[in-house]
């Protein structure tokens, strides 16, 4: 009987579960009194807002697809069906297309919290991972479901993304073939976007898993970026987090409600009020606002394939970004350099956005180079030099004693594996 | 770190700014914006104006527009009882389907029927109309991006063109329209439609009365979704305040 598990559960069922099956422990263990960095800001809100988006989009899925039907003749009115004739269709579908939209402002709002405090380095690496391959999942859904109402917008850029392949050599045109299941986009096409629009939101839900079965075994970053000392540094998750988690749930509704109820096609395209009709080219092809900074990647490089390379490179820098940042300080707030520096590739990311909704044209084709530039010379060139020369801030002795002790230079030992020393200019 | 910040708010404000300057590059002058009963929060369809607008459909539009998303039985949202929509439907003759010798027939319309469009397909639709295209009114409101103001200036936009315009045979000269040559010839005359509450049928007011219509019928669900939205903003406005000094309370005794 060693396998059995002593539970404490005070509730007799809950209890006999537990003994044979111990969730309830789990739970209590990491979601209960998981310990927590007692110091964390609002920016720690948007992983358990993250989650709250992705619940949000498959209840609403789910819906949607009880009277979608994923054919090229039926599929835009079918969409119209759900606003007119299902009760409450219109609620459904509109929460299920601003509800992408508001997923992405808070992954990449969670994404920017991670590079400001540093939380992808060690030990959390194979955690920032996860996180990155989340995204491109999730990226991978809305494209697909951006395609299923049909309009003129879901049509044409189908088109233009999945031609993209095309630019690989010698295989490019079949693996464009491969895509469509045809020779163009069409109802193969069509069909195999819904199937795998409706897959992939179950699998962010085993990743997402994922990234929080490394989160609980690495501990969570904090605004100091230092290691947590003891029990002083930290309060078990429930209630503390429960509730401040709560204040930013109702918040991320609230702005979602306004959203929703009051400028639901704010965020969308006019074109796509039309079918889609494959003789008809819109006057500007333009994707979702969120794709806006890698779409505008993409047009910035004249060379087709190196447009591609780089556009999907502006993502898989995220990928090795662990290594390229060499230093061993977390937090911006220790890193006055950095610190500067990050706030130029927020610029050059929203720049980078403006730049994709406009014809690469004039001025648009300048800033788009510029911001590009700017972009992988942050990854690619600064970040490891910067690690080196750098002059970080001396660090807190601990997250419950931030305040930094007399002659001002008493920091407490680096974060990191290696005593790294900070360049100590003579 | 300020430095950046200002940066980073002229770059924003720049980007804006840049927006709207360069996509009056465009040939057509913005469209002058209109005072509508459905815009803003609260904003609700004038339901008189709705009705006098889908005579204007039926009585104009109609002839050359499809509406192909709507049913006779929608127009209970502007207001229409039940036997008003009866009556409405049965002055349009449809396919009803098959009869029992396999023949297709056509019969006076049902509540349950969609709108009668006015063309079998496209290419009747192009034949009749010097090959142009009388798009589906159904969304034709939310696709433009002008939306109702941009659709209101196009029916009160007919102009002489100016000497020297070069307009080709079959088109129209608008001012507001992009090119300023539309196919459509100018669908709204004054006193076209005798309305029953005894309005006057001024250019002006019949564009304004479909352009009601022509909004409603793209975004029927709108009222309702406000009035549902003012609720739940409201409801979530109090849960943010009461979830905050939950959330106080609780933290009170960490330092
Ligand atoms: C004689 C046939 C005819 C009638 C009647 C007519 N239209 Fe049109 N309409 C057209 C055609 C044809 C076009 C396409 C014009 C073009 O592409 O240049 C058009 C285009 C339009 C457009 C521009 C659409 C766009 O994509 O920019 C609007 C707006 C419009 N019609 C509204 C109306 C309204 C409202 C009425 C009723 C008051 C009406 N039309 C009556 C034939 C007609
Ligand atoms: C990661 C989560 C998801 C994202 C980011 C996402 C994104 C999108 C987007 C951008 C659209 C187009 C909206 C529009 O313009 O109309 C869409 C449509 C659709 N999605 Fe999703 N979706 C997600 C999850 C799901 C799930 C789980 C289902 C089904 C189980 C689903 C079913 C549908 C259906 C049927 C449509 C077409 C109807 C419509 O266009 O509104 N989605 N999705």
């Amino acid at each position: 009987m060693a396998g059995l598990n002593k539970s404490d559960m005070k509730n007799p069922v809950i209890n006999w579960i537990d003994t044979r099956m111990p969730v309830f422990t789990l739970m209590q263990r990491e979601y209960g009194t998981f310990p927590t960095p007692k110091n964390f800001n609002y920016f720690w809100n948007f992983g358990a807002l993250a989650m709250i988006a992705l619940m949000i989009m498959i209840a609403t899925g789910i819906f949607l697809a009880m009277n979608y039907v994923p054919n090229t003749g039926l599929a835009f009115d079918s969409v119209q069906r759900i606003m007119r004739d299902v009760n409450y269709g219109w609620l459904l579908r509109y929460v299920h297309q601003n509800g992408a939209s508001m997923f992405f402002i808070v992954v990449y709002i969670h994404i920017f919290r991670g590079l400001y405090y540093g939380s992808y380095k060690y030990p959390r690496e194979l955690l920032w991972i996860i996180g990155v391959l989340l995204l491109l999942i999730m990226m991978a859904t809305a494209f697909m479901g951006y395609v299923l109402p049909w309009g003129q917008m879901s049509y044409w850029g189908a088109t233009v993304i999945t031609n993209l392949f095309s630019a690989i050599p010698l295989v490019g045109e079949s693996i464009v073939t491969w895509l469509w299941g045809g020779f163009s986009v069409d109802n193969p096409t069509l069909n195999r976007f819904f199937s795998l629009h409706y897959l992939l939101p179950f699998v962010l839900v085993g990743v997402v898993f994922l990234h929080i079965a490394a989160l609980h075994i690495t501990g969570s970053n904090n605004p100091l970026g230092i290691d947590v000392k003891g029990p002083q540094d930290t309060v078990p998750f429930h209630p503390y987090y429960t509730i401040k988690d709560s204040v930013g749930t109702c918040v991320f509704l609230l702005i979602f409600a306004i959203l929703v109820f009051f400028f639901p096609n704010f965020l969308g395209d006019p074109n796509n009020f039309l079918p889609a009709n494959p003789l008809q080219t819109p006057a500007d092809i333009v994707p979702e606002w969120y794709f806006l900074p890698f779409y505008a990647i993409l047009r910035s490089v004249p060379d087709k394939l190196g447009g591609v390379v780089m556009m999907f490179g502006s993502i898989a820098v995220l990928f090795v970004l662990p290594w390229l940042d060499t230093s061993p300080v977390r937090s911006a707030r220790f890193r006055p350099i950095y610190r500067q520096l990050i706030f130029l590739l927020v610029i050059s990311v929203i720049a980078l956005g403006f730049v994709g909704a406009h014809k690469p044209e004039g001025i648009w084709v300048v800033i788009g180079r510029v911001a590009t530039t700017y972009y992988f010379l942050h990854f690619l060139v600064i970040l490891p030099i910067l690690g080196k020369l750098e002059r970080p801030r001396p660090l807190p002795e601990s997250i419950s004693r931030p305040v930094i002790g007399p002659g001002g230079s008493g920091g407490g030992p680096l974060p990191g594996r290696a005593p790294a020393k900070p360049m100590e200019k003579p | 770190m300020r430095l950046a910040r200002f940066a980073l708010l002229g770059a924003l404000v720049g980007a804006l700014a840049a927006g709207p300057a360069l996509a009056q590059e465009a040939e057509a002058p913005t469209p002058p914006a209109q005072k509508w009963s459905f815009s803003g929060l609260f904003g609700t369809f004038d339901l008189a104006a709705a009705q006098r607008g889908f005579q204007v459909y039926e009585s104009v539009c109609s002839n050359c527009h499809s509406m192909r998303l709507l049913h006779y039985r929608d127009l209970a949202g502007i207001g229409l009882t039940p036997e008003q929509i009866k009556a409405v439907a049965s002055h349009n003759t449809v396919p009803l389907g098959l009869n029992d010798q396999g023949e297709p027939i056509t019969g006076p319309a049902l509540p349950s029927s969609p709108f009668r469009s006015p063309f079998p397909n496209e290419k009747a639709a192009r034949a009749a109309n010097n090959g142009a295209l009388p798009p589906d009114q159904s969304l034709m409101v939310n696709s433009l991006p002008g939306g109702p103001d941009f659709v209101y200036a196009v029916l009160t936009g007919y102009k002489e063109p100016p000497p020297g315009f070069n307009l080709q045979s079959g088109m129209n000269y608008n001012e507001y329209f992009p090119g300023h040559q539309i196919a459509m010839p100018q669908p709204l005359q004054a006193d076209q439609v005798e309305y029953a509450d005894g309005t006057k049928a001024t250019i002006e007011q019949e564009a304004h009365d479909v352009v009601t219509f022509l909004t409603w019928a793209a975004n029927p669900e709108m009222v309702q979704r406000k009035q549902i939205g003012v609720r739940v903003v409201l409801f979530l406005v109090l849960m943010t305040g009461l979830t905050y000094v939950v959330k106080r309370k609780v933290w009170s005794d960490v330092h």
